[in-house]
């Protein structure tokens, strides 16, 4: 800096200035952050943005949606029109006590129990043999992983040709059958009797079949993606050593791969059945907004399907029967952990 | 079990398909490894011991080569069947077993006949946890041992299922050296006490000749020396596996053999005019002018330096020469004449580190008689040599020389 003195040229005088002026602001700044303790308080500061955006849109609702739940009869126009609410437990006597409400319990319970421990052996088994392929292995991945990036609905649109049988008057005498959709052809192809999957006068069970068969299908890429990071970070010395131990490749499967994979497999079942019990979507794709074949509308309604028709008229009951979801979604997750704590090896 | 080993070569392609970037990891490997010895693989990092030791068990395939164990031919069957114990370098234990899970693993996978009623599992399980002297820690898991005693439950899981032959791949590199002397001991012991044929591979020198019935050093894949750990010691075949084995190393000089007397030092490198004449390369038809161009070169020439040993029917010529440190004797009127620098006191032995103009190490170290006469903070020392301790290689090919003792 001893050049300054000899080289003074006009501007190098000015931006002396200039640069004293702005020294001079950061030294008080500085001083300032200093007086109120910043390096304590500046991880809030920076984190600041995000906990206010949280708080509007995650925090205000959750506390909304408990409050709403537990007074008698609420709405929201009516409350800003003025009207008082009693305190009570009326809007989760009232869900309960409705018709639907078993049922969709049921459905999503058995959509649940189903899904997740196929989707979760199909996931193994495909992560398993893909990360044992060498060639073609990123081409699969990537076939795998298509699902995940596509728009459920649109899947289930799909899924929906696919089981679809198009024509009228099924079963009936004159019977006339357009497509009875790609499944159909080909169980008629190997000599079957074709079904009826998602038409009217379609039994319960081939619709949570078809259910099935798609979520499971939508499942699998999270999953395999999941698991086959884990078992890429699996040292292959294990398997070395396993094959000089003449292990027998089913018991290196379930000795070695799950035992090593078991806290993979944990999070995706417990993801998988937080998911499930948030199933909706899936239905709409195939059953469209019924929630159930022809004649039989909201035969396959979930537990997300029966709050949303709640939220337009009744939001204190439609708050309740959110929580109940909540509590439930929250004790089969407390199941889950308690037994991967014990199952898992890590 | 005696392994025979047939040629063994292993050659990793290049990744880039491009001819000579292949790596030729072990290079014509034949050796005939008696039953029940214990053989040290010994040699500098990437020298090809790994591979060789996953050859024989059979989790890497030979390019070319055989392997038999006793007269069966192993070279083409899978690890599962060949029978062979491994203690990897880092152990492999299954985290998530028991020490006794770990131990009865390779038992519940025999099938058929060798099957084993759960009873005799256990049993063969806790003989060989005692053996290694884990039968009290049978309940913890991996994670809950110390290195040595994992070391240790890596070794009962090998010898649980009696293997034909056992192979341990540097099993020591991760303990501590007290430990290390501990378990190499007992690693010895127990292949005393099992009989079991087995390869042993370490990258230390004093380890492998501490324990080995056998030692094989290798160099960048080639074998450069079977024997007897003391043999290869006193007799090296060449300059590496001089300075390979023995702590402290070998001391290597540069010099000259005339007229039956080896001469330490004596080099000299003299700059030399010539002039060279070249002819142009031309088109057809036109006439080539030789062109005369002059230039140096390094001629090196020996002469003089000093005379410390007479190397009878040893052709005149550039040597290398290697003096074990045991090899020097401390006497006011040896040939040797040494720059003393320092004396350390190590008991019964005394070790003398000091310089000399022919060292190819900056110093020499030799091991004395502690009841040497050493003048302490003289500028020389001068030392006579030990016929036996001094070997002579080749200057170009470090090959060793043989001399008369
Ligand atoms: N899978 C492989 N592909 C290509 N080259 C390999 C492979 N495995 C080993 N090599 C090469 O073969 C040579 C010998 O390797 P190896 O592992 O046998 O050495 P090592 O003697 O066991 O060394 P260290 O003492 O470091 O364990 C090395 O040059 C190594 O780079
Ligand atoms: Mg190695």
């Amino acid at each position: 800096m001893a050049d300054y003195s000899t080289t003074q040229t006009p501007e190098a005088i000015e931006k002396k200035g200039f640069r004293r002026t702005l020294d001079d602001w950061y030294e008080k700044f500085n001083k300032f952050l200093i007086k109120i303790k910043f390096d304590k308080w500046k991880g809030w500061v920076y984190l600041a943005p995000c906990i206010i955006l949280l708080l509007i849109f995650t925090g205000w609702p959750i506390l909304n949606t408990l409050r709403m739940a537990f007074l008698e009869g609420y709405d929201t126009m009516l409350e800003l029109g003025g009207e008082p609410f009693q305190f009570g437990i009326g809007n989760f006597t009232k869900v309960i006590q409705y018709r639907g409400f078993k049922d969709c319990l049921v459905n999503t319970m058995l959509l649940c129990v189903l899904t997740v421990p196929i989707s979760t052996f199909l996931a193994l088994l495909i992560s398993v043999c893909l990360n044992a392929i060498g060639p073609l292995s990123r081409t699969l991945q990537t076939i795998y992983f298509l699902p995940y990036v596509t728009n459920s609905i649109a899947i289930g649109m799909v899924f929906a040709a696919m089981f679809n049988m198009v024509g009228t008057a099924f079963g009936g005498e004159n019977e006339l059958i357009v497509t009875a959709g790609i499944i159909n052809n080909v169980i008629e192809f190997f000599g079957g009797t074709k079904i009826n999957w998602i038409n009217e006068g379609s039994s319960y069970w081939a619709n949570i079949f078809v259910m099935v068969v798609y979520i499971v299908w939508n499942a699998l890429p999270f999953k395999i993606l999941i698991l086959l990071g884990g078992l890429q970070s699996v040292n292959k010395q294990y398997y070395d050593a396993a094959k000089i131990d003449a292990t027998p490749k089913w018991r290196v499967f379930t000795r070695i791969t799950v035992p090593l994979l078991s806290p993979m497999i944990a999070y995706v079942v417990i993801t998988g059945f937080i998911g499930g019990f948030k199933e909706y979507s899936s239905i709409v794709g195939i059953f469209g907004d019924d929630m159930g074949p022809t004649g039989d509308p909201r035969r396959l309604n979930t537990m997300v399907g029966f709050n949303y028709r709640f939220i337009a008229e009744e939001q204190g009951r439609a708050s309740a029967a959110a929580l109940i979801l909540f509590a439930i979604i929250f004790v089969v997750t407390m199941i889950n952990l308690y037994v991967s704590k014990k199952k898992t090896h890590f | 079990m005696k392994v025979v080993l047939q040629n063994l070569t292993k050659i990793f392609p290049s990744r880039s398909k491009k001819p000579g970037e292949e790596v030729v990891a072990v290079n014509d490997f034949t050796f005939e490894i008696p039953d029940g010895q214990l053989i040290g693989l010994l040699g500098p990092s990437g020298c090809g011991k790994s591979t060789t030791l996953y050859m024989i068990s059979g989790l890497q395939e030979p390019t070319s080569g055989k392997i038999f164990f006793g007269d069966d031919d192993v070279t083409d069957l899978s690890p599962e069947n060949r029978g062979v114990g491994l203690v990897f370098q880092n152990y492999a234990l299954y985290p998530h077993m028991t020490v006794k899970q770990n131990i009865l693993f390779p038992l519940q996978n025999l099938r058929g006949a060798d099957r084993l009623t759960k009873e005799e599992m256990l049993e063969r399980a806790y003989e060989a946890a005692r053996l290694v002297q884990i039968d009290n820690l049978m309940d913890r898991k991996p994670s809950e041992l110390s290195g040595g005693q994992q070391q240790r439950v890596a070794i009962a899981r090998a010898l649980v299922k009696m293997p034909r032959v056992l192979l341990l791949d540097e099993p020591l590199s991760n303990l501590d050296a007290r430990l290390r002397l501990q378990t190499r001991e007992e690693i010895r012991r127990i292949q005393k006490e099992t009989k079991i044929t087995t390869v042993f591979v370490t990258h230390d020198q004093e380890e492998a000749m501490s324990i080995s019935d056998m030692i094989v050093v290798m160099k960048l894949g080639v074998v450069q020396q079977i024997g007897v750990p003391q043999n290869v010691y006193d007799d090296p075949s060449n300059l590496f596996v001089a300075k390979f084995l023995g702590t402290p190393p070998i001391n290597v000089f540069e010099g000259h053999v005339k007229e039956g007397t080896l001469y330490l030092g004596g080099k000299m490198e003299t700059e030399e005019v010539y002039e060279e004449t070249k002819i142009p390369e031309v088109a057809e038809g036109e006439e080539a002018i030789p062109v005369t161009e002059t230039k140096t070169r390094i001629v090196t020439t020996y002469e003089g330096g000093q005379p410390v040993l007479s190397v009878p029917g040893v052709a005149d010529g550039p040597v290398t020469i290697g003096i074990r440190p045991e090899g020097f004797v401390v006497d006011p009127e040896g040939p040797m004449v040494c720059n003393l620098q320092n004396v350390e006191v190590m008991g019964r032995d005394v070790s003398v580190v000091s310089t000399h103009e022919a060292s190819l190490n900056p110093t020499i170290r030799s091991i004395v008689d502690a009841d040497s006469a050493i003048q302490l903070g003289a500028e020389h020392i001068r030392y006579s040599l030990k016929r036996h301790k001094v070997h002579l290689f080749d200057a170009e090919t470090e090959e060793r020389i043989y001399f008369e003792v």
